[in-house]
């Protein structure tokens, strides 16, 4: 197992340590940047903090985001249909960091926005702009060790996905080119879909395994994870609501939630996804 | 020329490198799977010899290499030959893929097949190999797609094949392959993507290249035993490029002309068109590295062509190299120029192309216009064109008021 480069300075170390200190997961709020448009999109990513998220996960719109259920799909489509591009989402988080010096955030997206724009270009923009973290959804580490080095240099860190279907045997390539922290998907699907729950598993005739995933599928895959690393676990796909969200708090050191947040934002404007917000986080203070 | 793809499924070298694995993680373990499994059937001779059997007896191989007399005579210059794979059963080239990748998913234990489809012959194919081999069937095909070409929407679901309306984004055939890997991602265990095109993740490109190879290895054969020598040029339409790999590829080391034919939609100066190559860019789409069309922030942009098989924003990886290195040259043809095409087919031989198939016959004219009669053009046909008729009764009154 390689040795991971942990910056002691980062922010998110330092929010990581924070929570291990208040002895709570931490909630990763998920938004698309510039959705509906740049404003609100603003609005909401300055408002998410207070309301209890720990770390941001913004979204870069994408086409053709593959990895991607109908509401983010939605988000993305109504942030590109409104001029949302890879500059201006730079432009959110240097607006973002005037405020807040201290969540971290951390961009999720595809490869080819990002390709088009320049990977080092993109790369010192992002660092520049207060981004601390990346999860590329297309860019498997058997192509990505170039980008991971540079982004490593400037001091962003990138975001291993692991899913259940990763094979221990493949989990030290991920994690060598890993830091800041591990992002375990719960479940085989795309984000903003149902956990298959274990009856619907039995129902299904499936052998419990890699497709079958029931809860504790996941603890064990959590528990696997922290012998190989050292970096915290966060755990998505597949949160939707309160208890959910309570339960895999119990085991992760992070949840996600994404499509639910999207959702909220949608039909509910910057007020419901706010809501939504503050309930998850307190069903997470209250997990442990 | 034959080396390609390397290890990481890759062609070519340094920035003119194409292909790849650009794939979300829940897939890239069961890639890897496939990838094995393949290797494993391609050296077995029982799956081998399986194959070759449906492929005589079943799809209706080889086809004929027919040539075509009356087109040769209208533009005066090279021998014109058609490759009949709108003869297959089925009635296009897309069998020969959707057969080899079905064996592979029962080799596998898959019963479960998933695919895209534009025109719906990939479909059709998949859904009739499907139902062949006892497999449950499920066929991912935009909004748009659907419309356009309902006869064969019918006939997916008469053959049993569930066929899942995609309407998110353009509903074209790149959403289908968007909402199919999608389905995958949620399905892996027991599903197999049957990828109707020489692109995707590796091994895919190569896979369905050495499937559709069999178009190649025959003319090869057929050329040589009708005239001793190899064809000067091949000729075939490029959409995601499966037919036009599957022609050129047992001729690379050879020197013979390959051209690819690109979909120019309303004309490329219009901005509507499908020619990636022509037009477009290199990038990263659903799971390789490969010519976009995309605009400067990164983001797909739509295709245009008249044929659905066409409409695709980007092509095949091995495509992009053969383009970069030389070894292939790739234009465009248009809308009305394939419409045309499809008239000319009609009266001079008889034969009702598909669409995508007529942007070849095109070009073939052009070119065999400017030869002597000593040299010799092969032409793709990939398809026949009855899926089209309400396409080409919706055209051609227009078409034909025009000449």
């Amino acid at each position: 197992m390689s040795v991971p480069t942990v910056m002691s300075e980062s922010r998110l170390t330092r929010r990581f340590e924070a929570l291990r200190q208040a002895r709570r997961a931490g909630l990763i709020t998920y938004a698309m940047a510039g959705d509906p448009e740049t404003g609100t999109g603003r609005h909401l990513l300055e408002s998410l903090p207070a309301a209890g998220a720990d770390i941001i996960e913004l979204g870069m719109p994408f086409s053709d985001p593959m990895a991607d259920g109908v509401a983010i799909q939605r988000a993305g489509q109504r942030a590109l249909a409104a001029g949302q591009t890879l500059a201006r989402t730079l432009e959110d988080v240097r607006a973002f960091r005037r405020h807040d010096d201290d969540t971290p955030i951390v961009l999720m997206g595809y490869l080819n926005p990002i390709q088009r724009f320049g990977e080092t270009r993109f790369l010192e923009a992002a660092a520049d702009a207060g981004v601390d973290g990346l999860i590329l959804v297309d860019l498997p580490p058997e192509h990505g060790a170039a980008l991971t080095a540079q982004a490593r240099d400037l001091g962003l860190a990138r975001i291993p996905l692991v899913a259940p279907t990763t094979p221990p045997a493949r989990l030290p390539t991920l994690l060598a080119q890993g830091n800041g922290f591990v992002y375990r998907i719960a479940y085989n699907g795309v984000t903003g879909g149902q956990r298959p729950s274990t009856e619907k598993v039995l129902e299904k005739g499936l052998e419990p395994g890699r497709d079958s995933e029931p809860e504790n599928a996941l603890a064990a895959g959590i528990a696997h994870l922290r012998q190989q690393t050292p970096l915290p676990v966060a755990v998505g796909f597949g949160v939707r609501d309160a208890a959910t969200a309570g339960a895999v708090a119990r085991q992760a050191d992070a949840v996600v939630v994404g499509s639910a947040l999207v959702e909220a934002l949608e039909t509910g404007g910057v007020e419901g996804a706010l809501a939504l917000t503050r309930t998850l986080a307190a069903a997470i203070a209250e997990a442990r | 020329m034959t080396d390609f793809p390397d290890d990481n499924g890759f062609f070519g070298s340094g920035d003119q490198r194409y292909g790849g694995r650009y794939l979300a993680e829940t897939l890239v373990p069961l890639i890897g799977e496939i990838e094995a499994a393949y290797d494993e059937a391609r050296a077995d001779p029982a799956f081998q010899t399986r194959l070759a059997d449906l492929q005589r007896d079943y799809v209706g191989r080889a086809t004929p290499l027919y040539f075509a007399e009356r087109l040769s005579a209208h533009f005066g210059g090279a021998r014109i030959y058609l490759k009949r794979e709108d003869l297959n059963h089925t009635g296009a080239h897309k069998i020969n893929n959707a057969l080899g990748q079905a064996l592979l998913a029962r080799r596998m234990g898959r019963n479960r097949l998933i695919a895209e489809t534009g025109a719906g012959m990939h479909g059709v194919a998949v859904a009739t190999v499907a139902a062949r081999l006892g497999m449950q069937c499920k066929i991912y095909m935009g909004a748009t797609d659907i419309a356009r070409q309902q006869p064969n929407v019918q006939r997916m679901r008469l053959l049993g094949a569930e066929v899942v309306p995609v309407t998110s984004g353009t509903a074209t055939l790149k959403d289908a392959m968007n909402e199919a890997l999608r389905a995958w991602v949620a399905s892996v265990d027991d599903t197999f993507y049957v990828i109707g095109t020489v692109a995707g993740p590796a091994p895919y490109p190569r896979m369905v290249r050495d499937f559709q190879s069999v178009i190649g290895r025959e003319t090869r054969e057929q050329m040589l035993a009708r005239t001793e020598r190899l064809p000067d040029t091949l000729i075939a339409c490029v959409g995601g490029g499966s037919n036009a790999m599957g022609l050129f590829h047992p001729f690379l080391d050879d020197a013979v002309e390959l051209i690819g034919v690109e979909a120019g939609g309303e004309g490329l100066a219009s901005g509507r068109h499908a020619a990636s190559l022509n037009g477009g860019a290199p990038g990263i789409l659903h799971g390789n590295r490969t010519y976009l069309l995309q605009d400067d922030d990164g983001q797909i942009e739509d295709a245009h062509s008249i044929s659905a098989g066409l409409d695709y924003p980007g092509v095949g990886p091995e495509h992009a190299w053969l383009h970069d290195s030389g070894r292939a040259r790739y234009i465009a043809v248009n809308d009305d120029e394939a419409l045309a095409a499809v008239t000319l087919c009609c009266r001079l031989e008889g034969i009702l192309p598909a669409l995508e198939s007529a942007h070849a016959l095109h070009e073939a004219g052009r070119q065999a216009a400017a030869r002597s009669a000593d040299a010799s053009i092969v032409v793709c046909l990939s398809g026949r064109g009855d899926k089209d008729m309400q396409t080409l009764i919706d055209h051609l009154p227009a078409e034909e008021n025009r000449s």
